[in-house]
């Protein structure tokens, strides 16, 4: 049995956390709870902070580390206190969501992105800095972009689709963590500083449509009204 | 080859005799998790005993099914437990006599005959209860064939005893997605089959909303007796395919000597014990799903094991 340090055991996590991302992607998609979702994409982050920490010691990137920090200070504690901040009444509510597909019908479409996914990033096995981590990391995330894309379309709710676009994110890092793992400093700093200022011009957006209309089912806002 | 066929009679004998107390600890662990006392672990044994001292009163309107179902359910999970890996991870007498698709089917054989005499009863809630099984059962078959192909791709062989070696290759097999998704799948799987809480609760006593137990209602004396213990037998073999076929190969005997064989014993009790400990954690934080919320969660352990199809076929 090789040793906690060692390359073999490092693959094997990064392994398990990509299997794990792409299980708790698919559940975003699936679930009905509005909290569960926020939960679902705080141990998504974990996920890929975990991710992110094995490709960094496997390829001696002090880089990604810094990422994995980041990840766990932005995700886990900031993005969900920002949004508690701003829409806590809506998420906190204990609400199912809408969405546009019945559940089955988008567990099925998201198969099919799933494959997609799949089948895409074998034509771009060619960028490969760390083979063995890309080959794992490199499929999952676009499989997970393309999850966290289809979140955004069939939910009807705001927050949902917050959700979704967050989970996006999320994944693009997954994929990048194992494709350009020396990225410079700059880069994640500005995804540090990014991502809760999005997150928090969601909220206020979201809180003022909750304001005007007493609801945050964007998907019911089909026509243009004047006053 | 004597000494093979003693090792497998050893295996049946360890699921014949254990299978009652696993059960029986289950249900004492999760009185516990609810802050009761709960019975005895060894209760199901007294019920198995219980049963058997007692009269057995059969329906004039049934027909032979009834009467021959519980001899089934009790026979089949014996059956396979010559087939799988119990006890030892080289091939036993038996192993070649059939693969997990055997399995498969000598389970359908005595799930089909359960439902054909709750039918045969003509009472109203056997019906309700056979045709809800039937809805869990149909939904629950693609999810099991695609765990067949998936093992079958990975391990390439659908022998028990072939698969679990397949998984210990290297760490990347072990935690890779297909590995690690093949799993969840087949424990959701589980869950339906079973009927254990996001789909079916097992210690409801409201027979409108019963969908396992309710085939079971008329039974009494020796047919119930046989039912409980087949149905428990079926439950540790369950256990025993996920951990040892799925999960982990670890703990098994290795060596062809009598004492590593009864060294296996308390080693794959106490990996059964861990599982336990998670399905005890996952029916407490879970509630039942309504009837037609099922298909969503069998759907997903559908996608969950295509996708640890594709993960396989791809190499990631």
């Amino acid at each position: 049995m090789a040793g906690f340090g060692s390359t073999q055991t490092l693959i094997g996590l990064d392994a398990l956390a990509s299997a794990l991302f792409l299980l708790v992607s698919l559940a975003i998609v699936a679930t009905r709870q509005m909290l569960a979702t926020l939960r679902l994409f705080v141990i998504e982050s974990l996920l890929l902070a975990v991710s992110a920490t094995a490709i960094g010691i496997g390829t001696h990137s002090i880089h990604l580390l810094i990422v994995a920090g980041i990840v766990v200070v932005t995700k886990v504690i900031a993005v969900p206190w920002v949004l508690k901040f701003t829409v806590g009444g809506e998420i906190y509510g204990r609400r199912e969501i809408d969405q546009a597909l019945t559940i089955p019908t988008s567990l099925v479409l998201s198969a099919g992105l799933i494959f997609f996914g799949f089948f895409v990033s074998e034509r771009l096995f060619f960028m490969v800095s760390a083979p063995e981590f890309t080959l794992l990391n490199l499929p999952v995330g676009i499989a997970c972009l393309l999850l966290g894309m289809f979140t955004v379309t069939v939910r009807r709710e705001a927050i949902a689709q917050l959700v979704g676009l967050l989970v996006m994110e999320n994944a693009v890092f997954f994929a990048g963590a194992a494709i350009a793992s020396h990225l410079p400093t700059l880069a994640e700093i500005a995804a540090a500083v990014d991502l809760p200022i999005m997150t928090l011009v969601f909220g206020l957006l979201i809180r003022q449509i909750h304001r005007k209309l007493g609801t945050t089912r964007v998907g019911e806002l089909s026509a243009l009204g004047e006053r | 080859m004597a000494r093979s066929l003693f090792f497998n009679l050893i295996q049946v004998a360890v699921v014949l005799f254990l299978s009652p107390l696993l059960e029986g600890i289950l249900a004492r662990l999760e009185e516990m998790v609810q802050s009761k006392h709960g019975p005895s672990i060894f209760q199901v044994y007294r019920d198995i005993w219980k049963f058997l001292q007692k009269d057995e009163i059969v329906s004039s309107h049934s027909s032979w099914v009834f009467r021959a179902a519980p001899y089934f359910a009790f026979v089949m999970p014996v059956f396979v437990t010559l087939l799988i890996p119990v006890l030892t991870d080289y091939p036993l007498f038996f192993a070649f006599m059939g693969d997990m698709l055997a399995v498969g089917f000598l389970f359908a054989l005595s799930g089909a005959l359960i439902t054909f005499a709750a039918v045969d009863t003509t009472n109203p809630y056997g019906s309700i209860g056979a045709s809800r099984s039937r809805m869990v059962s149909f939904l629950a078959e693609p999810v099991f064939m695609m765990v067949f192909f998936t093992v079958s791709f990975v391990a390439g062989s659908t022998i028990p005893y072939i698969v679990q070696k397949s998984w210990a290759f290297s760490s990347q097999i072990f935690w890779g997605p297909s590995h690690i998704l093949v799993v969840i799948a087949f424990l959701m799987l589980f869950l339906a089959d079973e009927n254990r809480i996001p789909v079916d609760n097992p210690h409801g006593n409201f027979e409108l909303a019963m969908i396992g137990k309710s085939k079971y209602l008329e039974y009494s004396g020796r047919g119930a007796a046989l039912i409980k213990w087949g149905g428990a037998m079926k439950f540790m073999v369950l256990c025993i395919v996920f951990c040892n076929v799925l999960v982990t190969p670890w703990g098994l005997a290795t060596g062809k000597t009598l004492g590593g064989v009864l060294l296996a014993i308390p080693l794959i009790f106490a990996k059964l014990l861990l599982f336990l400990l998670l399905l005890v954690a996952i029916e407490s934080n879970l509630s039942k799903l309504r009837l037609f919320r099922i298909d969503e969660f069998l759907g997903a352990s559908f996608v969950v094991c295509v996708m640890a199809m594709v993960a396989s076929l791809m190499g990631i």
